[in-house]
């Protein structure tokens, strides 16, 4: 146990789906706009997540009209509406970051099949 | 000087949620009930300041000047005795209890404290110089300090001159720091941004005294 977990036990979030790099999860994040608020839907692959406890993030990267975006989320962020799981990836790595480099076909991460 | 402080014990750092939900930094700190020991006033010591004692320390821990020094105030004997200099000590008694209480969220407050000793440090580390190159030909100079003055006028080193030496282990404040929350039940303070010394380090918390007027 930290010592700080007294403080950091009211800030956790239950319920987040077990998901990990590799994975395409749709994040739908609170947006508030003036007094509105509305829920976003950001979809991709999921190609990090690091650190513990409240201070865990994970990072998004999706292809947006040809252009690579990655989001970094706090994973018990209070914006955060709700982390669906839509597929399971096929990766050998922690950190997927080589997909920023490739295009195509080739940036596509494989399913996992179970058999 | 500071209206009012507290003692506290540096718990460590996280992170918490603001109304925004933007994180925050916070520095945990415990803050227990401080007792005032003695009472010390212009009249009899030259200035006036309150001296509390936190925690608790058994009887037989305590050796006979101590024990008669917290008997004399009737005050069950602490782990610390902390100084606090406070402009007007009129409203305290001996054996008073100082909480957190006194902290309300968005007040702004300077936290004193021994910073973490680093012992005998370079020039880089302790003054920020720049250092040396890495290439060029460099060798074995890379966190040198560089020249330390001129020659033959004065043909000494002037006093004072920033060199290696001992760093950290000092007395420091960090002014206008933010309390985020005060959690009277848990005996925690919650205040913004990184505070000097160590986890379990023993804290001062006064309320800022340069704080500007919102």
């Amino acid at each position: 146990m930290n010592p700080t977990d007294l403080i950091d036990r009211e800030n956790l979030v239950s319920g987040i789906p077990d998901f990990r790099p590799g994975d395409t999860v749709a994040v739908h994040v609170r947006v508030v706009e003036g007094n509105r608020e509305r829920v976003q839907v950001f979809q991709g692959v999921v190609i990090r997540r690091q650190g513990v406890g409240v201070r865990e993030t994970f990072t998004v990267r999706k292809l947006s009209f040809g252009v690579g975006v990655e989001r970094t989320f706090p994973i018990h962020a209070p914006t955060i509406a709700k982390i669906e799981r839509v597929t399971e990836g096929d990766v050998r790595r922690a950190k997927l970051y080589y997909l920023r480099d490739r295009i195509g076909k080739a940036a596509k991460v494989k399913e996992k099949r179970f058999s | 000087m500071a209206k009012k402080a507290i003692v506290g014990r540096k718990i460590g750092m996280t992170q918490v949620w603001d109304d925004q939900n933007r994180v925050v930094p916070v520095t945990v700190l415990r803050v227990e009930p401080a007792r005032v020991v003695q009472i010390k006033t212009a009249l009899k010591e030259g200035y006036d300041a309150l001296q509390v004692t936190v925690g608790f320390k058994k009887a037989n821990k305590l050796n006979k000047p101590e024990a008669g020094h917290f008997e004399k105030a009737g005050v069950e004997p602490g782990r610390d005795l902390v100084e606090l200099r406070l402009d007007d000590i009129s409203e305290y008694s001996l054996g008073q209890e100082i909480t957190a209480e006194i902290l309300s969220p968005g007040e702004k407050v300077d936290v004193t404290a021994v910073s973490r000793g680093k012992g005998f440090s370079g020039g880089m580390k302790r003054h920020n110089f720049k250092g040396q190159g890495a290439a060029h030909g460099n060798h074995k100079k890379h966190r040198a300090p560089g020249s330390i003055g001129a020659c033959a006028t004065p043909a000494r080193v002037f006093k004072g001159t920033k060199m290696a030496g001992r760093l950290g282990g000092e007395q420091v404040t960090t002014l206008n720091l933010e309390v985020v929350a005060s959690d009277f039940e848990k005996e925690l303070l919650l205040i913004k941004g990184a505070v000097p010394g160590p986890k379990g380090g023993l804290v001062v918390v006064k309320n800022a005294v340069k704080a500007v007027a919102s």
